[in-house]
């Protein structure tokens, strides 16, 4: 199969080219960057004019809800939000049900994607066995089975001598560990400490909970040298200590979510639960920190934080309402947005969303290490092509995603959101273009 | 960054600014609270009647709905209603449906199938009467009888009416608000009302772990000294201290803390000769008040009951739109 996108303008972070020109594909690999081979005749043909051809998009942080939700066929249903987002890798996190601890589970897990295709999936092994904090998990043997790194998702680890182990053993092989900040005492709140926690009676989640695991966490990588990726940044005050370890140059990444970015906890407004977020919304000196630690590289990636939940979790008073919302198909506009709002430049917002993320993946990415979140020559034809032009409302009924719960829909915000997918392509095949149900 | 709409609409008020449902007190204009609170004194002497009823809510039916117990708070809603001639059912949902594990939502639906005409709500979780006011249908008026931290709104009124009977004008006043304050409701409300009413000056007293410096957000002086807080004020409210504030390090233990924070007659000496002490009940003798206090002529504690069915009244009267 060879497919032609045809006079798109060309943007790739990673090396810069930002040209108006043809991308010839070739079965799964990109043969032709700007102009195509002299000789090439393709069976399918893109027009990509006024569009933007760009990377397909590297999310480092979406929930599938499988196992455990298969029955509802959300692999098969998020995998084509991924797609629709034009995202065509994605780091799934090991809080699943069971938990990604058996490499049994990840193997199969792989498998079902790639039988559908839609975007490749790379999963996250469990750190410690049902997440429990206590014992190892086999890292060597999940890692054969596929996984990219080890986390513990949202439960942090209690014992502290656990966590030191379990970052001197994934050391030891050179694993990444992939860890969210947050102390678990402090941080059991379900709002972020201030006014807006106190004003409606919210328990609230002090700074401290994020800064306090944060120097634990580089002491621990100081003493063991684990390479270590910190998910959600949620805090100014987390901003300011990832900058200084990284000027220390300890070997830490660290991204910020959709929801982090662009809202704060006024946005809770009357108990909103689509607000019902983890890492809690914090404050406006927060999030134009985290904007801030974006823009300066302080912070890598920008990713969905994509958590499907079902309606009869959020019609639930605030705190008893299931935490996540749904953003694979926002990711895209959103990075878009920030860019905008910040004047970071077009390839700044892409890069986060593309070259940074698969950078945070490196080795663990084996052959597509070279390629993924890139556009080269002879590299995997993952492509994303959108209209920089066309402006949307979200509307959640809208979405291909089962999540329907969203911060960002336009019957609360008012706002639209620039840049719509048109076309996404996983190694050499079309897995989603708008306005067919492909 | 987002302008939002639907979200930042205060729910219980309607298009025309009136009010439908009372949730907080929080963003209730003043006139709205002393249109209350003027309507509450009309309803003083039907108590005092000898058939003490008025026909303003006949034929509605009222729903006490106490997904948490309160046997005071729920009785003097029954009063209430009862002297406004609506047919009141109470549902002690703590006991069944919860328990069984049917949802909230699953609850309003099925009683308001049952043609309710309002619910009086109160609920562990702050923001629950806000969900059940958003999802029942539009003819259904719900008030808040107290939801987690958030809001007790009547409590609130009645405390302004108590303050108002004794005190006339807010502006002029010194109010402490002494205890446990980061987890009341009442507090919330207090604070709230005063603040709306342009009281000058509202503390907050007690220790750091249970009067937070982001109290100040709500536009409180914070005071962790007992002698200080209560200087010249005008009116001391004391809050119930609850026993489970013992675990999880906020305090030592219940006899620490009247030591430092019990209003004693040496501590009420500090305030204004005709200061009053309230208290929203029900009272921890040796805990939070000295019986002393409780007992003496300064206390308005129990008057503060009796204001509290007339202002009950005057809620759910304006709220169904049947004023006297």
């Amino acid at each position: 199969m060879k497919i032609l996108i045809a006079n798109g303008r060309l943007i790739d972070p990673s090396s810069g080219l930002n040209q108006t020109g043809d991308l010839a594909i070739a079965d799964d690999r990109i043969v032709g960057l700007a102009t195509a081979p002299a000789d090439f005749k393709p069976d399918h043909r893109i027009d990509a004019s006024g569009c933007i051809v760009v990377p397909g998009l590297v999310d480092l942080a979406a929930r599938l809800r499988e196992p455990g939700h298969e029955y509802e066929g959300m692999l098969d249903s998020e995998l084509k939000a991924a797609a629709a987002g034009g995202v065509t890798s994605l780091v799934c996190p090991p809080d699943t049900d069971p938990v990604l601890d058996e490499p049994g589970l990840v193997e199969m897990l792989k498998l079902r994607a790639r039988k559908l295709s839609r975007c490749r999936l790379f999963p996250l092994g469990a750190l410690t066995r049902q997440l429990c904090g206590e014992t190892l998990t086999e890292m060597v043997e999940l890692t054969a089975a596929g996984c990219v790194g080890f986390s513990q998702a949202d439960r942090a680890i209690r014992d502290t001598q656990v966590l030191q182990r379990a970052l001197q053993y994934a050391a030891t092989f050179g694993y990444t560990v992939w860890i969210r900040p947050h102390d678990p005492w402090l941080g059991k709140g379900v709002a972020a400490k201030g006014a807006v926690a106190m004003r409606l009676g919210l328990s609230g989640v002090p700074v401290s909970a994020e800064t306090v695991a944060l120097h634990t966490l580089f002491e621990l990588i100081r003493e063991t040298g684990a390479r270590v990726h910190l998910c959600r940044i949620s805090s100014a005050a987390g901003v300011a200590l990832v900058r200084s370890a990284k000027a220390e140059r300890l070997p830490v990444t660290a991204d910020v979510s959709i929801n982090s970015l662009h809202l704060t906890d006024t946005d809770i407004g009357y108990f909103d639960s689509a607000m019902r977020l983890i890492p809690p919304l914090r404050q406006q000196r927060d999030r134009d920190a985290l904007r801030a630690g974006l823009a300066d590289a302080t912070l890598d990636a920008l990713v969905s934080d994509h958590t499907p939940v079902s309606a009869d979790e959020k019609t639930l008073p605030f705190a008893e309402a299931e935490p996540g919302a749904t953003g694979l198909e926002l990711l895209l506009s959103l990075a878009l947005k920030w860019g905008e709002d910040k004047n970071v430049g077009l390839e700044r917002a892409l890069a986060v969303i593309t070259s940074e993320p698969a950078r945070v993946l490196g080795t663990a990415l084996g052959s597509l290490g070279s390629s993924a979140g890139r556009l080269a020559v002879g590299g995997v034809a993952d492509v994303c092509v959108f209209d920089p032009g066309q402006r949307w409302a979200v509307d959640p009924s809208q979405l291909v995603s089962q999540g329907r719960h969203t911060p960002f829909a336009f019957e609360s915000t008012n706002m639209e959101l620039p840049g719509r997918v048109q076309h996404t392509l996983v190694a050499g095949h079309v897995a989603y273009s708008a306005g067919s149900t492909a | 960054m987002l302008s939002r709409r639907s979200n930042h609409r205060n729910p219980q008020l309607n298009a025309n600014g009136e009010l439908i449902h009372l949730l907080s007190i929080d963003g209730l204009p003043a006139a709205v609270i002393q249109h209350i609170l003027d309507t509450a004194s009309t309803f003083l002497s039907v108590n005092d009647r000898e058939v003490k009823k008025v026909p303003l809510l006949r034929g509605k039916s009222v729903f006490n709905l106490f997904f948490e117990n309160s046997t005071r708070t729920r009785t003097t809603f029954e009063i209430a209603a009862k002297r406004l001639s609506a047919d009141v059912l109470n549902l002690d949902i703590a006991k069944s449906s919860a328990s069984k594990g049917e949802r909230l939502l699953d609850t309003i639906a099925s009683l308001s199938a049952m043609h309710a005409d309002m619910f009086i709500v109160r609920h562990s979780e702050s923001g629950a009467p806000y969900l059940i006011a958003q999802h029942c249908a539009p003819h259904v008026h719900v008030v808040n009888a107290g939801d987690g931290w958030h809001a007790h709104p009547t409590q609130g009124l009645l405390d302004m009416y108590t303050i108002r009977h004794y005190k006339r004008d807010f502006t002029q006043l010194t109010v402490a608000i002494v205890g446990d304050l980061l987890h009341s409701r009442v507090a919330r409300s207090d604070i709230h009302a005063l603040t709306t009413l342009g009281t000058p000056e509202v503390r907050a007293v007690g220790p750091k772990t249970l009067v937070p410096d982001s109290l100040r957000e709500l536009g409180v002086r914070v005071c962790h000294d007992m002698a200080e807080g209560v200087k010249n004020a005008d009116v001391i409210i004391m809050l119930r201290l609850q026993n489970e504030r013992m675990s999880g390090g906020l305090l030592p233990s219940a006899g620490e803390f009247f030591m430092s924070f019990g209003l004693t007659p040496e501590k009420l000496a500090l305030a204004k000769s005709d200061a009053i002490v309230m208290h929203p009940g029900p009272i921890n003798r040796g805990v939070e008040i000295d019986s002393a206090v409780a007992d003496g002529h300064q206390s308005v504690i129990l008057p503060q009951v009796t204001f509290g069915i007339a202002v009950r009244m005057a809620v759910m009267s304006i709220i169904a739109g049947n004023e006297p």
